[in-house]
């Protein structure tokens, strides 16, 4: 039996050259800067991950929520950051992270799907496009195979379109056979939907070879890193985190979610080395959620959420937020965190800071519905 | 390469898109759109595996009241003894769960293999979805296979609105959406305890609304929402409450007037009086006969059985079904049989992992599952059961099933199952018979020119026309 690995990329090979040859691989990498997309599905509730504690009304609102144990980092006369993240604090502190608060998309109801679709597509109304936001930022990239990667064992919205993407999910299951690959191979090779997504698996198989499959936080973000760093690996990364949406019991709810998303992320950056220096990762959600804590120890769906950036590329360690207050006549539909800066421009100034693309041919690829609002700047150092 | 257009007889359409998957032993004969209609009368309510199942109630139950005792052991001895005591019985109580949910799914899994009824079979599996809770903490865990055993099942040739109910009152739904801890805010048991605030919880009214029964941008508002909410508080859980609460059967829901917002209601307009349980129940049942309603089930089913892209055509008319008839499930589903849109002669629907599975442990022969564990397997295809991590349910489009990495995973799970079965089963003239009318020629050359028996077999599995209906 031939290695794996000279399998995989012999078949690869006949199946349309799909694996760039090595050498000319590190010659052809179009750019050192990755983009990692971090989406919480559920509604993450800003108002408990960045709290506005310098804000008067706040402390009478959510005490419930907050309690008076471990405080957390804070980071400036108005903010503190949840307990559970304290590396996400010490990044702060190294100037790699950055928040954006009081942040929403154009979607203004209250359901999750409608909401992450809107997120996920750029459009200004559910389902008003069918590709995502991330597609269309990989088709704006000079072409290569490998350029993005869903870390999830299918492709999520915002990373379907045009450009087939991989996607990758730890698996605990013996290999199948040289043999039926080969001719499981051959089959697809004619169907015009298996094809593509087939020459994707055998190429993230080959990639992922060695690496260790755990599907806790740490290890999904340790398995990220490591296609990142791969020399004709991805450059953009998506991946999604559930279990945001806190109707009930949230204290010990979300500081268990953070928790996760701060290993996540330490582990991205232990496992990113040098090119974490070249790396942006953008956390976001399709909104927020009740400024009231409600009957049950936790918040209903809501507007405003926060977006969070780290990274080493990051231009962090400040907080942006033109902040509406949560004095009761402030509240969006007197329930929500009114929201004063508009996701779909950060999402775009980040994207195209982040990998050194023009912001305007950004803005208008990614959110080409959008009305006004040029995006975001500032973000990344340069 | 070349590939040939398939051509799906009407019997293959009725076993593998209609059914779950033809048999070996299926035998195509007779008008297959009336023995779709024959399976109504076959159809198994409660076959063997679900009816043996404990009562998830009594399992929960058992386990708050070892907690009472062992708070109450705690506060008298206040040793540390007591709290290694505590996290045996969660452990032990988390054992009990998983073994009570694997053997539901063992369940659901012998009862689609083994059934005279795969079309309705289909339908609980649509139902389940479309009423769906998610077992993603050890309560909900304990009562998903009863869900699915008493609220959907019994009703799945009845009418929807029967369904609805049946759903929205089950204990299941009741944790999994917090109804259970939605208090009125000005009710008897809020005042109870001024200094403990508690209160309205709209999880559930809103999916009601949003994903039962009207579907989202039909029309309600934010304050319909909260005006249903308040109507559905003093619903919950028998049994599952303290004190006095706590004595009932925790396998029933209940209504307690003391949690019931007072007053009557307004939702989408309609006025609805003081009623205690019956508020909410009305709201709910005038919910089920709308327009908006019959719009929002008849695209689901269109999408079920022709395509992605649902059919307008095909949509208004289970619509128009489903409102003359009431929500008369049998009905819907002959104007569904009846229609031409699901009998195109073309695969256009992607198996989901559940589908594929199960038409994949059919095709081999299986009329059991026996000791293959079920659960595991499907949590490795990305789809474990119950457990669609969100109230919206599995989504039913081929995008959502078709990553790369899941194909991959199809392949290796094909490997396995096709390995015990070794050399005695042999695909080359199993295939046409699973797949006539839809084997193409290069699948049965390469199955034929496969390494070994169960390579070939595999390679049926996981073939492009045998990954689709």
């Amino acid at each position: 039996m031939i290695a794996r690995r000279q399998f995989l990329s012999a078949a690869a090979l006949g199946a349309g050259a799909l694996f760039v040859a090595p050498g000319l691989a590190l010659a052809t990498v179009p750019t050192d800067r990755r983009f990692v997309f971090i989406i919480q599905r559920g509604a993450a509730d800003g108002l408990d991950i960045l709290r506005p504690t310098g804000d008067p009304a706040f402390s009478s609102l959510r005490t419930s929520l907050v309690g008076d144990g471990d405080a957390g980092t804070r980071l400036d006369g108005m903010f503190t950051l949840h307990p559970s993240l304290v590396e996400v604090g010490k990044m702060y502190g190294q100037g790699q992270a950055l928040f954006v608060h009081a942040v929403a998309s154009p979607y203004r109801d209250r359901s999750h799907f409608d909401g992450q679709n809107v997120l996920e597509t750029g459009g200004l109304q559910p389902y008003a496009m069918r590709d995502g936001w991330l597609n269309r930022l990989v088709a704006l990239m000079p072409r290569l195979s490998g350029e993005a990667i869903a870390i999830a064992a299918t492709v999520p919205t915002a990373l379907r379109g045009s450009i087939e993407v991989a996607s990758f999910a730890p698996s605990a299951l013996p290999h199948a056979a040289d043999d039926l690959m080969t001719r499981v191979g051959a089959l697809y090779d004619a169907d015009p939907q298996l094809h593509p997504a087939w020459a994707a698996a055998l190429e993230t198989k080959g990639l992922a070879n060695d690496v260790g499959a755990g599907q806790d936080p740490a290890s999904l973000g340790r398995l990220t890193a490591s296609f990142l760093t791969k020399p004709n690996g991805p450059r953009i990364a998506m991946l999604e985190t559930l279990g945001w949406d806190t109707h009930s019991a949230q204290k010990g709810r979300l500081a268990n979610q953070l928790k996760g998303l701060d290993a996540m992320l330490a582990a991205m950056r232990d496992g990113l080395g040098l090119q974490w220096a070249n790396t942006t990762v953008l956390i976001a959600t399709e909104f927020g959620r009740t400024v009231a804590v409600n009957g049950t120890g936790g918040t209903d769906h809501g507007t405003g959420s926060v977006a969070t950036l780290v990274g080493g590329a990051v231009r962090g360690g400040r907080v942006i937020a033109d902040w509406p207050g949560l004095a009761p006549s402030m509240l969006y539909q007197a329930r929500d965190l009114r929201p004063t800066s508009a996701l779909d421009a950060l999402i775009a100034g980040v994207a195209a800071e982040g990998l050194a693309l023009d912001p305007e041919r950004v803005g208008r690829s990614l959110f080409s519905q959008a009305t006004g609002g040029r995006p975001m700047a500032g973000f990344i150092r340069t | 390469m070349s590939v040939q257009p398939a051509s799906l007889s009407p019997s293959a359409i009725a076993l593998n898109r209609f059914g779950l998957g033809a048999r070996p032993d299926d035998v195509a004969s007779g008008d297959p759109r009336r023995q779709l209609v024959d399976q109504f009368s076959r159809f198994d309510v409660r076959p063997a595996g679900f009816a043996a199942l404990d009562d998830a109630g009594t399992v929960v139950q058992h386990y708050r009241t070892a907690q009472q005792a062992d708070r109450r052991t705690a506060r008298q001895d206040g040793a540390t003894d007591a709290k290694a005591d505590r996290t045996a019985g969660r452990q032990d109580f988390r054992q009990d769960v998983h073994a009570l949910y694997r053997a539901a799914v063992q369940a659901r899994a012998d009862s689609a293999l083994a059934t005279q009824a795969p079309f309705v079979e289909r339908m609980v599996h649509f139902w389940s979805n479309h009423f769906c809770v998610s077992v993603d903490n050890a309560q909900v865990t304990a009562f998903a296979g009863a869900f699915e055993r008493d609220a959907i099942r019994p009703y799945v040739l009845g009418s929807f609105s029967d369904m609805a109910l049946a759903a929205e009152r089950h204990p299941a739904m009741l944790i999994y959406l917090n109804q259970v801890q939605s208090i009125g805010p000005d009710s008897p048991a809020a005042a109870r305890n001024p200094d403990r605030k508690r209160g309205l919880n709209e999880n559930l009214a809103r999916e009601i609304m949003e994903l039962h029964t009207l579907g989202v941008r039909s029309g309600y508002s934010q304050a319909d929402v909260t005006e249903f909410a308040r109507a559905l508080t003093g619903w919950t859980v028998d049994g599952l409450g303290t004190g006095g609460a706590g004595l009932g059967n925790a396998d029933v829901s209940a209504f307690r007037p003391a949690r019931h917002e007072p007053g009557a209601r307004t939702i989408l307009g309609k006025r609805y009086p003081q009623d205690g349980v019956a508020q909410a129940r009305m709201a709910l049942i005038d919910f089920t006969y709308m327009p908006a309603t019959a719009t929002h089930i008849a695209t689901k089913l269109a999408r079920h059985f022709a395509g992605d892209k649902p059919p307008p055509a095909l949509v208004a008319r289970l619509a128009d079904s489903f409102t003359k008839s009431r929500g008369d499930l049998p009905a819907v589903y002959q104007t569904l049989i009846r229609s031409p849109e699901p009998w195109v002669a073309t695969p256009i629907k992607f198996k989901t992992p559940w589908e594929w599975t199960i038409s994949s442990l059919r095709g081999l022969g299986h009329k059991q599952v026996g000791d293959m564990q079920i659960a595991a397997l499907q949590t490795q295809l990305g789809q474990t059961v119950w457990k669609p991590g969100e109230p919206a349910g599995w989504d039913d489009v081929a995008t959502s099933w078709s990553g790369s990495d899941a194909l991959l995973r199809r392949v290796e799970i094909a490997q396995r199952l096709a390995a015990p079965l070794g050399t005695g089963v042999d695909a080359r003239l199993l295939a046409p018979k699973l797949l006539p009318g839809m084997l193409s020629e290069a699948t049965a050359d390469q199955i034929a020119r496969s390494e070994s028996p169960a390579g070939a077999l595999a390679l049926m599995l996981v073939s492009p026309d045998f990954l689709r209906r």
